[in-house]
């Protein structure tokens, strides 16, 4: 820190103290009620908000200064990789999809974000608080912009990318992120902190950022890599705010640990169902694998999720209610979902394809248990299938999840043959879920979820009348260009033929 | 194998994405438009807040300005992140240079008393209105609609927090942890700084974003910087001998100058857009400029003494031509 | 005993730093990965300051990590000379 002071030697926390909470001061001429109108209809109780712990003590000089440095370096090599053609490093096109998805359905969960951290960073009544979730609220546009900016030049080249402020309001799969985080920035301050601040950001983010940058170095993709990175460089302070934001809600009033529990069950499973197509992005979507969605779920799951809840065992917290669950999916949630986006591949601006023979082979090492039981006779048939010309769509619509709004293709957590599916009755009609862990956070609060906005049936209202052509136009989505199966699409056509540009005379 | 990639000339399929071409035409985008425009969700939002049920997650009619297109509502500076960080982090380099500058050639002791007391009675409880004017950016951004406005508003907010941090440390040179207590002291209960914290209380419930983008941003700020950091620090202590003083405050002179731009192009276009947003307009900035005057007439005092009167009416009368000159008539 | 973990980028710069550690943590174990560098430890980990000055040879302000961290894991405490990482259980 650059505060130097001329007296008095203070140290790093006090001096953080006077640069930050010491700036409020308890109003006089209008209430605490008034000025901080949303801190208390959650329940959760706070006596003493000096209590807070701050996680960074960053104060606004030194975050300007290395921040400044982080972007100076991130945008001299994204412009270094437009400038020279860096997309042709890639180890193969269709990796590109995982970006596609990326840019649909993650960045705009960027941006979410920054406008909820803006909204807690005034709404919480404690000044260390509020100073280290705004400093979040401007680290996530941060993030949205720089993943913008990173995938642009992707998008001069490759097709997918071109339409991802409409995708992201009207397509169906990017409904699963965008209730997500509608989700998180309609609850309460203290319940969004839970969300995004800890179950999302601490249990959930370096699963998403940091094997999956790696892959993004393995495949050439120094773009993805240093926006992933140069992100997952302020998430470090985001975690330590979501971890702190939790002890101390637990701290204050032990009347806080049911409602605490309650999130931590209720948005494990949000998130885990949210980032479950990480896997699929890991085992399926990167040519060059790093290592395996399995893989990565010990050690960022596991290992550091296991560490994290044993931490907190001693406010009496436990491990989320679905954990278990999620421990029986690991092995199956990237292949079931690979399956399906195959057979919806009409309708997504992102490509699928048969993985290989070579690919088989590998995820049948790293899933020794499933693959080749479950998995590999359904791409063989599938294959068959495309081989024949009679390739494999599903034209029906999928049945999505009220709830997490995935299509309902996850199987039984204890018989993997058998696809779950459990419903609610509420206010008599019928609701439909993809699993226990959605249904449960339904029952808790349904006059929330009966809200949601299901792109299926939209298909059949105005402007679309269930006619398919309508439907790609309103979610500006070129059939036969952004869609369907990477082998022979036009990216992979243009790919290989500006890669035979670059290593050939012709 | 290495390949030489630059080599390779080929194709781009498209200039920009489809919804720059929409609003900007078939060209290249800007590093600002890609990251500023339509990139706040926009339909098909899922669930109703429930803190606010009656409410839409983002909300235009949360204020009564009308916009048809909010994204009109452009920064002539252009800042996104990237733009905003670089140029505050020039900024901060030169800030600590001065403060360094001061602290080695131990200028703070060098200043006369009279001038020093001047300096920490009037800027030390600065630190609190500025954290004031933190609040309501940062509520401007969170419920504001549009990321051309709400963006800027971010930027904004974070640079009140290092204002009044500059402030804290212009306050433990001059005058050690002492000042910065006496301060807060004089905040809450001397009566020069009431109705100035009586106006920032009533901001910190005001809940129509425009309306406190007007309160702060226009016609606070429009007075208080002129008047503490031209008036009083650069004018009246600086040819007194206490120019120590305007060096620890260089930053706050700078950045009025650089985001009172910003906050003139907002107000110019929302005024151009209807009779209705200038009608509302001048109702908001005639009575929220008339009560920052009467609020700063008191510390303005601590200052310059019998003379603040006339130092403030002629700076609301400079701030009223300001606004006249946004199309907002007064 | 739980896993505490720093990542940090893998280059020039943050070479020292992952010297200092290994120096402060003789139980740490490095990976060294894709563009990262990922560094595990029983319990806990402390970054010095004043390890990572002696192996630079200049002054290292602690807070200069933040331009090459990836992740960590563990409850944070952080003061002017160090920056501790633990499990409390």
């Amino acid at each position: 820190m650059d505060m130097k002071v001329a007296k008095k030697k203070l140290g790093l926390k006090e001096k953080y103290k006077l640069m930050t909470r010491d700036l409020g001061w308890d109003t006089t001429y209008q209430t605490k009620e008034d000025v901080f109108p949303y801190v208390g209809y959650e329940g959760i109780k706070i006596h003493d908000w000096e209590k807070w712990e701050d996680p960074f003590r960053l104060t606004m000089d030194a975050y300007w200064k290395y921040q400044a440095e982080k972007e100076r370096k991130f945008y001299a090599i994204i412009d270094a990789h437009a400038q020279n053609n860096g997309h042709l490093n890639l180890t193969d096109a269709r990796y590109l999809s995982a970006l596609k998805i990326f840019l649909q359905a993650i960045s705009p969960g960027e941006y979410a974000a920054h406008k909820g951290f803006a909204r807690v960073g005034r709404e919480f009544p404690g000044v260390g608080t509020q100073v280290a979730c705004q400093m979040q609220a401007i680290d996530e546009i941060r993030h949205a912009q720089t993943q913008i900016h990173a995938m642009s030049n992707y998008n001069r080249y490759y097709n997918g990318f071109h339409a991802f402020a409409d995708t992201r309001d009207r397509i169906w799969y990017t409904s699963v992120a965008r209730s997500f985080f509608d989700d998180a920035m309609s609850a309460g301050p203290f319940e969004f902190m839970i969300a995004i601040g800890f179950s999302f950001e601490y249990v959930l983010t370096n699963l998403l950022f940091v094997p999956f940058m790696s892959g993004a170095a393995y495949n050439g993709d120094m773009a993805t890599v240093t926006f992933g990175f140069s992100a997952q460089s302020d998430e470090a302070r985001h975690m330590t705010l979501g971890l702190e934001c939790i002890k101390f809600m637990l701290e204050q009033d032990p009347d806080n640990l049911p409602i605490v529990q309650n999130w931590i069950d209720k948005w494990f499973w949000r998130g885990f169902r949210v980032l479950g197509l990480v896997s699929t992005m890991m085992d399926y979507m990167l040519p060059k694998r790093v290592m395996s969605w399995r893989e990565a779920w010990d050690i960022y799951g596991v290992e550091n999720g296991g560490a994290l809840f044993k931490d907190l065992a001693r406010y009496g917290i436990k491990p989320p209610k679905g954990w278990d669950d999620a421990e029986k999916a690991i092995d199956h949630m990237s292949h079931q979902f690979m399956l399906g986006l195959y057979q919806w591949s009409f309708g997504t601006a992102f490509h699928s394809w048969i993985p290989s023979e070579d690919d088989m082979n590998w995820l049948s090492a790293k899933y020794p248990d499933t693959f080749d039981k479950y998995y590999r006779p359904r791409w063989k048939h599938i294959k068959k299938l495309a081989d024949a010309g009679t390739p494999f769509k599903n034209y029906g619509l999928a049945k999505l999840c009220q709830c997490c709004q995935l299509p309902t293709v996850f199987t039984e957590p204890d018989d993997p043959t058998l696809t779950c599916h459990r419903e609610s009755v509420y206010n008599g009609q019928k609701y439909h879920f993809c699993s226990d862990g959605c249904k449960n956070v339904f029952d808790n609060e349904p006059e929330k979820y009966v809200q949601a906005w299901l792109p299926m049936p939209q298909l059949f209202q105005e402007p679309i009348n269930g006619d398919l052509g309508a439907w790609m136009e309103w979610v500006s989505l070129r059939d036969g260009k952004d869609n369907g199966d990477y082998a022979g699409s036009e990216d992979q056509q243009n790919f290989e033929a500006w890669r035979g540009l670059a290593t050939t005379n012709q | 194998m290495q390949i030489d990639l630059r080599t390779v000339a080929i194709q781009p399929q498209r200039q920009a994405f489809d919804h720059l071409v929409r609003r900007f035409g078939d060209k290249p985008a800007s590093r600002y438009q890609e990251g500023s425009y339509d990139i706040q969700a926009a339909e098909n939002l899922h669930y109703k807040p429930t803190w606010a049920p009656e409410k839409e997650l983002y909300d235009a009619s949360l204020t009564r300005i009308v916009m048809q297109d909010w994204y009109a509502l452009k920064d002539p500076r252009q800042f996104y992140y990237s733009t905003y960080t670089l140029t505050r982090a020039r900024q901060q380099e030169t800030a600590e240079a001065n403060f360094a500058f001061v602290e080695s050639r131990g200028l703070a002791d060098m200043l006369p008393d009279e001038l020093r007391d001047v300096a920490l009675k009037v800027l030390v409880p600065l630190r609190h209105a500025a954290w004031g004017a933190n609040q309501h950016n940062t509520f401007i951004c969170g419920y504001g609609y549009g990321t051309t406005f709400t963006q800027p508003c971010m930027y904004h907010a974070m640079d009140n927090l290092g204002i009044a941090q500059y402030l804290s440390r212009l306050g433990l040179l001059l005058g050690d942890t002492d000042a910065l207590e006496a301060g807060k002291q004089a905040w809450l209960d001397d009566a020069a700084w009431q109705p100035l914290r009586r106006y920032v209380e009533d901001c910190l419930v005001l809940r129509d974003p425009f309306e406190l983008f007007v309160a702060q941003n226009v016609a606070l700020d429009g007075l208080l910087y002129p008047l503490v950091y031209e008036r009083i620090v650069d004018e009246h202590l600086s040819v007194r001998g206490a120019s120590a003083v305007a060096m620890l405050t260089q930053f706050m002179s700078d950045w009025f100058d650089e985001t009172r731009k910003w906050v003139d192009a907002v107000l110019k276009v929302a005024a151009a857009e209807s009779e209705h947003n200038r009608d509302v307009l001048q109702d908001w900035t005639r009575s929220w400029s008339a009560r920052a005057a009467s609020a700063m007439v008191p510390i303005v005092e601590l200052a310059l003494g019998a003379e603040a009167d006339e130092a403030v009416g002629q700076q609301l009368a400079a701030l009223t031509a300001r606004i006249q000159k946004t199309g907002i008539p007064l | 005993m739980s896993t505490v973990f720093i990542a940090l980028q893998a280059n020039e710069e943050t070479r020292p730093i992952i010297e200092a550690i290994e120096i402060d943590n003789p139980q740490a174990v490095v990976n060294r990965q894709p563009a990262m560098v990922k560094i595990d430890a029983p319990g806990r980990l402390v970054i010095r300051k004043s390890t990572i000055e002696e192996q630079l040879g200049r002054e290292f302000d602690l807070q200069e990590l933040h331009i090459n961290l990836i992740s960590l894991t563990g409850n944070v405490v952080e003061d002017d000379e160090t920056l501790t990482l633990s499990w409390n259980s």
